[in-house]
């Protein structure tokens, strides 16, 4: 590979009639301070718009931002229609307001993991950099 | 041939975006990639857009995407770029969120790249991203190009068609843009023509540049487009035909040539350099060696290096 080498590319997405963005573009900005580039796909995206924006842009990963109480859905819709189009080495992940009991279903589904509320982006952009490093070696 | 290779040319996106990527990223191997791709090239017409930030080259390229899509059949690929951040090197790429409604549209396909450094308002591999929608089936690639100023002209070199995009009340002073993307428009655009002052804008272009077509749109509304449409066909018709489009064509191809063989030789430089450097640096820091004669032992090693 030479010089500028791979960049981390990700998609951040807020699915359904969820109007809250600040936290989509709180996490956008800090994940290109570290360096990724960032694809913002904007408000009111359907499951189907998102896997397909991470498809046609080689993404890496797909960082779901949902604060309206509909996380159960919009990630189970996300994974299941990753995999229908042999896409499921692009990683899911996410934030945004979710109960800590939920948390362990989600994973359990097929999220990477979540950063809810109290989590500083930093560990958002350490656990992206150290799983998409694991997946390509 | 890849199997890479063969998956795009039979109609499978991740392959087709993976290909991009390569290309962005001048991964090895991407230059085979390209010979096997090459034959399957040279159908496609590309549109470059333009202008400065903010003018509605993103909400246009939309509404260009739907009239061409409406006229039925041709498959419509967008490269989109955005500006990388100097610093961190990481780019937000938000110009495919004025288009988002086509992804449901299996005949478009758009992707946003980032400039990473790249100063003539391209990235580094759009000329091969448009060359892998080409060979692809994408009939139409409209490439938007980052929010230029005036010297930021690599469109030129890759595009059929080129429309600078202008507008209203952007502080764009005609007069001052004279000098550089003014003089590569094939087609001049007139946006945001619903706000005042879009007629003295085209009256500067006009005093200007008499030989390009100037179009009024409304990109919000999409009134304007089906003009501009016909103003687009009407030039590429003239370019692909005539004397005009050989002689593009001849100086798309040099320019071409020479893009790769730099790239090659600057790599090769570059991966000789590193080599060398422990053993070269220290001469040239004792001054034993004056840095002209370091970089002549270099070349010379690429010379070696490229007859193999
Ligand atoms: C500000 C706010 C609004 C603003 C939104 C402005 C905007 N453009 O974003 C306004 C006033 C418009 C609003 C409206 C509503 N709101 Co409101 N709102 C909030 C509030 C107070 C703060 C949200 C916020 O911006 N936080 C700051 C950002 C930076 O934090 P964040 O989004 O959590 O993001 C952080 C992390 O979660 C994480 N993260 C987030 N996304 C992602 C993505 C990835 C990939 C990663 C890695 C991390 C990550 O990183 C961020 C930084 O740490 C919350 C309460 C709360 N404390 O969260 C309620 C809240 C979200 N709203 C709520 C409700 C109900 C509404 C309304 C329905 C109210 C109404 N009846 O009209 C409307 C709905 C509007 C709509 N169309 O969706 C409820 C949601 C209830 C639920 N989930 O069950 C909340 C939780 C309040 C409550 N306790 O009831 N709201
Ligand atoms: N009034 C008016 N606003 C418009 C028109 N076209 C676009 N806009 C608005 O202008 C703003 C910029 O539009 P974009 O399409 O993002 O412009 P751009 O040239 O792609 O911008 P960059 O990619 O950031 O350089 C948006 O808020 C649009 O809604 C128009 O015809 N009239
Ligand atoms: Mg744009």
């Amino acid at each position: 590979m030479s010089e500028s080498g791979k960049k981390i590319r990700v998609v951040i997405a807020k699915p359904g009639l969820d109007g809250h963005d600040r936290g989509a573009k709180v996490i956008a900005r800090a994940l290109r301070d570290a360096g990724m580039e960032v694809i913002y796909t904007g408000l009111r995206q359907t499951p189907e718009q998102i896997v397909t924006t991470a498809i046609q842009e080689d993404a890496d990963g797909i960082g779901i931002s949902i604060l309206s109480g509909a996380h159960q859905f919009y990630f189970k819709r996300v994974i299941d229609l990753l995999k229908e189009k042999n896409a499921s080495d692009i990683l899911v992940f996410g934030g945004g307001v979710i109960p800590e009991d939920d948390i362990p279903g989600l994973l359990e589904m097929g999220a990477g993991a979540i950063f809810g509320p109290g989590a500083p982006t930093s560990s958002a952009i350490e656990w992206l950099e150290k799983t998409v490093a694991a997946k390509i070696n | 041939m890849h199997k890479l290779t063969e998956r795009a040319l039979s109609g499978d996106i991740r392959a087709m975006a993976r290909l991009i990527s390569m290309a962005e990223d001048r991964a090895d191997g991407i230059d085979s990639f390209m010979k096997e791709l090459y034959p399957y090239i040279g159908r496609t017409w590309i549109i470059g857009v333009t202008g400065s930030p903010g003018a509605g080259k993103s909400t246009l390229a939309d509404k260009l995407i739907e009239h061409f899509r409406e006229r039925g059949g041709v498959k419509v690929g967008v490269l989109a770029i955005d500006p990388s951040s100097p610093y961190t090197g990481g780019a937000i790429l938000a110009d495919r969120l004025r288009m988002q409604r086509h992804t449901a549209d299996e005949g478009v396909y758009m992707r946003s790249l980032a400039a990473r450094g790249s100063l003539g308002g391209l990235s580094r591999g759009t000329r091969e991203a448009a060359s892998i929608l080409d060979a692809c089936g994408f009939g139409i690639v409209i490439i938007e190009t980052v929010g230029v100023g005036q010297s930021e002209i690599d469109v030129m070199r890759v595009a059929d068609t080129v429309c600078v995009i202008l507008a209203p009340g952007l502080g764009d002073d005609v007069q001052a843009m004279k000098a550089g993307i003014m003089e590569i428009a094939d087609i001049f655009v007139v946006n945001k023509a619903d706000k005042p002052g879009a007629d003295r804008v085209v009256n500067e272009v006009r005093a200007i540049n008499r030989i390009s077509a100037v179009v009024k749109t409304v990109a919000e509304t999409g009134d304007g487009v089906p003009e501009l449409g016909a103003e687009l066909r009407s030039h590429w018709e003239r370019v692909r035909e005539g004397e005009p489009g050989k002689l593009r064509e001849a100086a798309r191809m040099c320019s071409k040539i020479e893009e790769i063989l730099a790239e090659r030789i600057s790599e090769s430089a570059r991966r000789l350099w590193a080599k060398r450097q422990n053993e070269i640096l220290p001469l040239v820091l004792n001054r034993q060696l004056d840095p002209y004669s370091a970089a002549d032992i270099i070349l010379s090693d690429i010379t070696f290096f490229l007859r193999g």
